[in-house]
């Protein structure tokens, strides 16, 4: 066990600090500063500024686009990152689909797809839950026939996280209705622009913002050589994406990305005559949240660690979204109360009222109650590891 | 960066996880609990023919020359077993201080014979209004013309009842509260005007309540350079808090792993109880918080050995913090997923629920370890 960083890692973090210091654009660098939602033009901007680098997809095989770094270097890359405060890039892609394809895909579903999901020319989200298939995923009903080299798909859509801005979607569908629920799912690739009867209606958020949507299939055919994996054998692919997902949709290093804002804000609040930085209840509180930080943080190492080996990740993966979209939520209710009267503001608030780095502090705070509802809820988490780690009977 | 253990380190683990299942299992440390040394000088002989009582120390003084992390993993495995022998107190505390500022003098006459199994250690600190400040000191140590004349009272020493030497702290310079002022002299346990009353605690175990009513003692006695012992103590402190994390963790798998167990087995309305999801939510609350220790346990056992002091106190607060929070819902819970049966004093589960609360109680509680990482520069360091 080492956990100390040889000095080519330490050069190559100097490398990636300075690089990233040249690369932000002066917008991004002050939208940063104040903690700001990045819109998808900024983000994708980002995209393809480390696109460019061949930084984009760190943890992907190098044959494959990845940059072939082992574990250390990825997590000194990320910590950097999150350090400057770059755009946080869209998962469906890069960290989803992508691996799932690069697993799971024929070489043609690789060849074409893959490219496209680097350079960000194709933007991909997720069509998992139902209005009437939420934590019961297995149940959805998004109809898939036969009819030709076609499925022709029936039905609805929901939280499809970005839909709005997508090209593609990775969506679930019923391709069966014999035997278990899950036995009848396949997994399949369609064309969101360009294929007629699929409509997109994004929800406007608590947070003020349209992050998920709606989405409708009517009479909407998507060729049968876009499925992957064998037909009613979507749902091993759909377990394999969420466990995938589990590792990622935290927000370990959002959550760090919040600690400095929390502490920006705390210092930049009047108390008395010092700041509330230097309340002694309020240090603690923060202290306590960072500490918490730090040992799921060293949990994910442990998991980066051992998918460096070659491993699948370990149990201690399965904790990472529970306990880091809790740590998440914690951050964001230490900066509304941090804000104090400024709690009371909102994204059109005039400069004079509410300072421009605390002005998407409520916004986030409130859409991110959905941290502990994506990707499977909390409460599926816990059944997860009740039944596949602990083993316990099922009533 | 790698966080795999070696191949030394897998055959160190599993033999210490025999020697528990074999000759120190929970029933041995039943019948110990009864006796007033609550330890077997034998078995701690075995111990130092293992080499487990010198993992931390140089080889050229008969130790391994390994890094605390190996004594850290030997600690989680005899946690699963309450192994009472004293490690803690003479290995990490008294040894660790020893092979830091002892001469080559001291280093042979009081560590090495601790390293082989034939003598045990303990190191005094706390006192009766001192809490959990290390400079809060009033035994004192007196010049006089051939040494020191050490005068006070020490609480809470672990192995205090039982240890050949104890390495006393004691205030040569400054007031009460100073930072500065501090030395560690070693004294023997037969010397004149040192009384010891051994004290039951809590989890079975004995600690030692010392006087020290004019004891005499050699310069050949002070560890280190007088008055400056303040950063040396808050590091021994340190690796006794990282310590009491990884014999915690073994503590703590075990009674969760017993809970599951439990949970399997035990049938109420007609099923086993662990298919209620009550109950599953809560056992997949406390794997996360096991996970949680296990991970800061790690990082503060690879932080121990560290000289980056801000580094050592941020880990190892984080990880006696997580102890004191994270391992005491788990050790709560336990007892609760038990019901009446894990307040008993027949099953074992409760020996567990006491060793980890003292566990809790030892250098520095939950609010403790907030309060000084938050104290620390790089804590409020706002970019």
């Amino acid at each position: 066990m080492d956990m100390s960083f040889t000095p080519e890692q330490q050069a190559f973090r100097q490398e990636v600090r300075e690089w990233i210091a040249g690369a932000m654009p002066p917008e991004m660098k002050r939208n940063a500063e104040n903690g700001a939602a990045f819109d998808q033009q900024a983000t994708m901007e980002w995209h393809r500024i480390l696109y460019a680098k061949g930084w984009i997809a760190p943890a992907w095989p190098a044959e494959y686009g990845g940059t072939g770094w082992d574990v250390a270097r990825r997590f000194i890359f990320q910590d950097e990152l999150v350090r400057a405060g770059t755009p946080q890039l869209s998962p469906f892609g890069l960290g989803m689909v992508g691996p799932l394809l690069i697993q799971f895909g024929t070489d043609a579903q690789k060849e074409r797809f893959l490219p496209k999901i680097l350079s960000g020319g194709e933007v991909w989200c997720q069509g998992y839950s139902e209005p009437n298939a939420g934590s019961d995923l297995a149940s959805l009903q998004l109809r898939a026939d036969k009819d030709g080299d076609d499925y022709v798909l029936n039905g609805q859509k929901t939280w499809t996280t970005y839909a709005q801005y997508a090209d593609w979607i990775f969506l679930l569908c019923r391709t069966s209705s014999e035997g278990r629920k899950q036995e009848g799912i396949s997994f399949l690739l369609a064309d969101l622009k360009n294929t007629p009867g699929i409509t997109v209606k994004p929800f406007l958020t608590t947070g003020g913002t349209y992050a998920f949507s709606e989405t409708w299939f009517k009479d909407a055919r998507v060729p049968q050589e876009n499925r992957v994996g064998p037909e009613n054998g979507g749902w091993t692919l759909a377990k394999a994406l969420l466990g995938h997902e589990r590792t990622q949709i935290g927000g370990i290093a959002e959550s760090g990305r919040w600690l400095a804002q929390v502490k920006r804000i705390a210092r930049n609040t009047p108390r008395g005559t010092a700041s509330l930085l230097d309340d002694a209840h309020f240090r603690r509180r923060i202290a306590a949240l960072e500490m918490r930080h730090r040992a799921l943080t060293m949990a994910n190492l442990r998991t980066l660690s051992a998918a460096q080996l070659g491993r699948a990740p370990g149990p201690e993966s399965s904790i990472l979204k529970l306990v880091g979209t809790e740590i998440y939520q914690g951050m964001t209710e230490l900066a509304m109360d941090a804000m104090g009267h400024d709690a009371l503001g909102w994204l059109d608030s005039p400069a004079e009222a509410l300072p421009e780095h605390e002005r998407w502090v409520a916004s986030e705070f409130n859409y991110l109650r959905a941290a502990t509802i994506y990707g499977g809820s909390n409460e599926i988490q816990r059944n997860i590891i009740a039944k596949n780690i602990l083993r316990l009977p099922t009533a | 960066m790698n966080f795999d253990l070696t191949e030394e380190q897998q055959i160190l683990v599993d033999s210490v996880a025999r020697f528990v299942q074999d000759d120190s299992n929970v029933e041995r440390f039943r019948k110990l609990r009864e006796i007033e040394r609550g330890w077997d000088p034998e078995m701690w002989a075995r111990m130092g023919e293992y080499g487990w009582l010198g993992v931390p120390f140089a080889e050229e003084h008969g130790g391994v020359g390994a890094r605390f992390v190996d004594l850290a993993l030997i600690l989680e495995q005899l946690g699963r077993g309450l192994v009472p022998e004293p490690i803690l107190a003479s290995v990490v505390l008294a040894g660790g201080l020893l092979s830091r500022l002892g001469s080559e003098e001291q280093i042979g006459r009081f560590l090495e014979p601790m390293i082989e199994g034939r003598r045990s250690l303990a190191l005094a600190y706390a006192e009766r209004q001192s809490r959990y400040d290390l400079c809060d000191c009033l035994t004192t140590a007196e010049r006089n013309g051939s040494g020191w004349t050490l005068r006070g009272q020490k609480l809470w020493v672990l192995n205090g009842h039982a240890a050949d030497h104890v390495l006393v702290v004691a205030r040569s310079g400054g007031s009460q509260l100073d930072a500065s002022g501090l030395s560690i002299f070693a004294v023997d346990a037969g010397a004149p005007g040192l009384s010891i009353t051994p004290v039951n605690g809590m989890d079975g175990q004995r600690t030692g309540l010392i006087e020290l009513d004019g004891v005499q003692v050699g310069d050949d006695r002070l560890l280190g350079p007088a008055d400056e012992a303040l950063p040396h103590v808050e590091w021994a402190i340190d690796r006794g808090a990282a310590a009491a994390c990884a014999e915690g963790q073994g503590a703590i798998q075990e009674l969760f792993d017993r809970t599951v167990a439990y949970l399997k087995e035990r049938q109420q309305f007609g099923v086993p109880i662990g298919s209620f999801q009550a109950l599953q939510h809560r056992a997949a609350d406390m794997y996360a918080e096991l996970e949680l220790c296990r991970s800061t346990m790690i990082l503060a056992a690879i932080q121990a050995d560290s000289e980056d002091e801000d580094e050592r106190r941020a880990d190892i607060s984080a990880a006696k913090h997580q102890l004191a929070v994270g391992g005491w819902f788990v050790q709560s819970s336990a007892i609760q997923l038990f019901g009446g049966i894990g307040v008993t004093d027949e099953q074992d589960e409760g020996l567990f629920f006491k060793r980890l609360r003292v566990l809790n109680a030892l250098f520095g509680d939950a609010d403790h370890h907030v309060d000084r990482y938050q104290a620390l520069p790089r804590f409020a360091a706002v970019e």
